[in-house]
């Protein structure tokens, strides 16, 4: 085991699987060798696998996206990146109509072996349209998988994952998480998808969160865990396929959940989990659904206002508070 | 066509606004005063000034991720531009939007966006309205060399010459979209070529001199004021710095670097109006102490201003209603 940043071991495995196999390439915005990517995550890799697997594109991210599927049903595993994950939304017609069903409307005759890799989340003042967190979208379009990595190990796991699944892989990550460190193995590893990650094991209550959130959550359990609250915290690492066992054993043990995200809070992923633990644990609830999101606005700039925008730590014990 | 002595100053003084006005803002970012990134101007400056000092109040102009200079050259508080920049509640924005979206609608900018190549669609829908109230109104569109090879412009042109809008495309060719050097993005020699396929005019001028733009910018404002439908501008520029807060820039050649640093938009206004007599040195010395002067003041102000309450982020979704 060694320590790396969530930006090193994503890297990581990326390069094993390009190494592994060569219809693995890497294209979008400035990901090759003059910036290695917004987030530096493809840095280094033009230098040693090339520009052509590792293709800078011109700003064009309905065409990324839409020659990424072209790509992946005709032999090639492309990992297509879009610079910010509120970019996404100049590429809905190839993900949403084309990649998403593709499979489904042309009645199974092919495979979508496809990834796009896009980052989500606010925190670093550049505003409402580059701070959105936006993964509800891709979860009300069938067809698609999403993972939302927000650890080391995680992360790289799961894009081994990615990469080798056959259908169309959204990858999320989050700006605030990629210079966090974790232990990870020397060996090769894979993560499957649908597997929740346990943070914290508690008994009085689940706090189900993503991304940035699942950090804030852990730090929220340790100050619970002083204050006599034991709470158990649950990263879901996918939200397609959602791994429902974890969480509703979880409430069926504490009756008790807090769900925290930093989208804004209608429509968002904690609305979709509240209806399912409703569905299928309302028997072993003892108080009402806590959601923790952000407000309905766009993302606003200013420091007090973003701050006051992105759920933190306080109020994750608060609603726990409430409710325990 | 000759320009006037007048207009030579004016030139002067938008180039040298904007350039006062960028150096401000990363001397308050250098005190960490400025919160996010930054796409600064700085280099740029002729090509605002010139395309601002070709229109009316009334036009309008729609900017980009780098638009303090366009906003600016057209005219608006720069209190309030400063101010938005360091997130405070008396920006023009009250702080949501900050360097990528300072805007100031009673100036006649119709937006900073973030999204590149986001303006192009808006702006046609701009033209299309001064159209269609009969206005004569003009807008011109500010757009960078990457936007260029995004799905908006093919679709932004193509509709403003079948409808024969009044706008003007203004592509700011720095040669670079953060590090990706156009060379492995656009075939062609130039951007401005690809007007002949939307069968507009299409020119290329040197961006870095406030004179060219102006001129090519005229013209294009008189045919689309008539009726005669949009024009696409190709200036050629340089960023003075990175693409944004930390880039060092590492990917440009040094030759190249210094090349365009010698081709200083300031320097080569100032000596052209100095040549035509339009200004005597200590004029120019004179208009450079007033707007240094200007921006110290706006900068004080900015500074010394409050940051909005925290539930201030809950205005302005939706209109009030009453
Ligand atoms: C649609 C979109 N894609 C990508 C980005 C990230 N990005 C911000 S600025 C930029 C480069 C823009 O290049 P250009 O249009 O030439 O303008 P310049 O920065 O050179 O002024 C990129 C890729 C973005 N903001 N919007
Ligand atoms: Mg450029």
């Amino acid at each position: 085991m060694t320590e790396k940043t969530y930006r090193d071991a994503l890297k990581e495995g990326l390069r094993e699987e390009m190494l592994r196999d060569e219809r693995v390439f890497i294209m979008g915005e400035d990901v090759g060798r003059n910036w290695g990517g917004a987030f530096k995550v493809t840095k280094g890799l033009a230098e040693e696998f090339g520009d052509d697997r590792v293709r800078d594109t011109p700003i064009s991210e309905n065409t990324i996206a839409g020659a990424a599927l072209g790509a992946a049903i005709t032999g090639l595993i492309p990992v297509a990146e879009i610079m910010f994950g509120d970019l996404i939304t100049l590429a809905m017609d190839q993900v949403c109509n084309q990649a998403a069903k593709m499979r489904y409307m042309f009645g199974g005759q092919t495979s979508v072996p496809l990834v796009l890799r896009s980052v989500f989340g606010g925190g670093k003042s550049i505003a409402s349209h580059h701070s959105q967190s936006l993964e509800a979208w891709f979860m009300h379009t069938p067809g698609l998988k999403i993972a939302v990595p927000s650890f080391a190990y995680d992360v790289k796991g799961l894009i081994k994952t990615a990469i080798r699944d056959p259908d169309p892989v959204m990858f999320f990550e989050h700006k605030l998480v990629y210079d966090r460190k974790e232990e990870v193995p020397e060996e090769e590893y894979l993560i499957p998808f649908g597997e929740a990650r346990v943070h914290r094991e508690g008994d009085d209550v689940t706090i189900w969160g993503t991304f940035f959130m699942v950090h804030k959550a852990i730090e929220a359990a340790d100050e619970l865990a002083k204050q006599g609250i034991s709470a158990e915290v649950i990263d879901p690492r996918t939200l397609v396929p959602l791994d429902k066992k974890t969480l509703i054993d979880s409430v069926k043990k504490t009756g008790r959940l807090v769900l925290v995200t930093e989208e804004t809070k209608t429509g968002a992923t904690t609305a979709e989990i509240a209806a399912i633990v409703q569905e299928e644990a309302f028997d072993w609830l003892d108080a009402p659904i806590k959601r923790v999101n952000a407000p309905d606005t766009p993302v606003p700039f200013s420091p007090p206002l973003e701050q006051y925008f992105i759920p933190d730590k306080e109020r994750i014990i608060s609603a726990v508070r409430e409710i325990v | 066509m000759a320009v006037t002595k007048k207009k030579l100053v004016d030139l002067y003084t938008r180039t040298l606004k904007v350039r006062l006005f960028e150096e401000k803002v990363w001397d308050l970012f250098g005190e960490n005063l400025v919160p996010g990134t930054l796409h600064l101007y700085l280099g740029q400056e002729a090509v605002a000034a010139g395309v601002t000092a070709a229109l009316k109040k009334s036009d309008w102009v729609q900017s980009t991720h780098r638009g303090h200079g366009h906003v600016v050259a057209k005219g608006a508080d720069m209190k309030a531009a400063l101010a938005e920049l360091l997130g405070k509640r008396t920006g023009s924005c009250k702080g949501k939007g900050g360097s990528m979206h300072i805007t100031e609608f009673k100036a006649g900018v119709l937006g900073a966006t973030g999204v590149v190549a986001s303006g192009l669609p808006i702006a046609a829908g701009a033209a299309l309205s001064c159209q269609m109230r009969g206005t004569k109104e003009v807008v011109a569109c500010f757009f960078g060399d990457g936007a260029s090879n995004n799905g908006t412009f093919g679709e932004s042109l193509n509709m403003s010459a079948i409808w024969k809008l009044p706008v003007i495309w203004i592509v700011e060719n720095n040669f670079y979209a953060m590090g990706t050097p156009i060379t492995l993005t656009c075939p062609s020699q130039s951007i401005a070529q690809r007007a002949e396929a939307y069968c507009i005019p299409g020119c290329v001028v040197d961006g870095n001199n406030a004179v060219e733009v102006y001129e090519a910018t005229l013209e294009a404002v008189k045919r689309a004021r008539e009726g005669g439908g949009p024009s696409l501008i190709e200036c050629q520029t340089y960023r003075m710095r990175g693409h944004s807060r930390f880039d060092p820039a590492k990917y440009r050649p040094k030759e190249e670097v210094d090349f365009w640093l010698s081709k200083d938009a300031v320097e080569i206004i100032q000596s052209i109006a100095l040549e035509k007599k339009a200004l005597t040195r200590k004029e120019a010395k004179d208009i450079r102490k007033k707007l240094q002067k200007e921006v110290d003041s706006a900068a004080d102000f900015a500074v010394k201003s409050e940051y909005p309450e925290p539930q201030e982020a809950l205005d302005d979704v939706f209109a009030e209603v009453a």
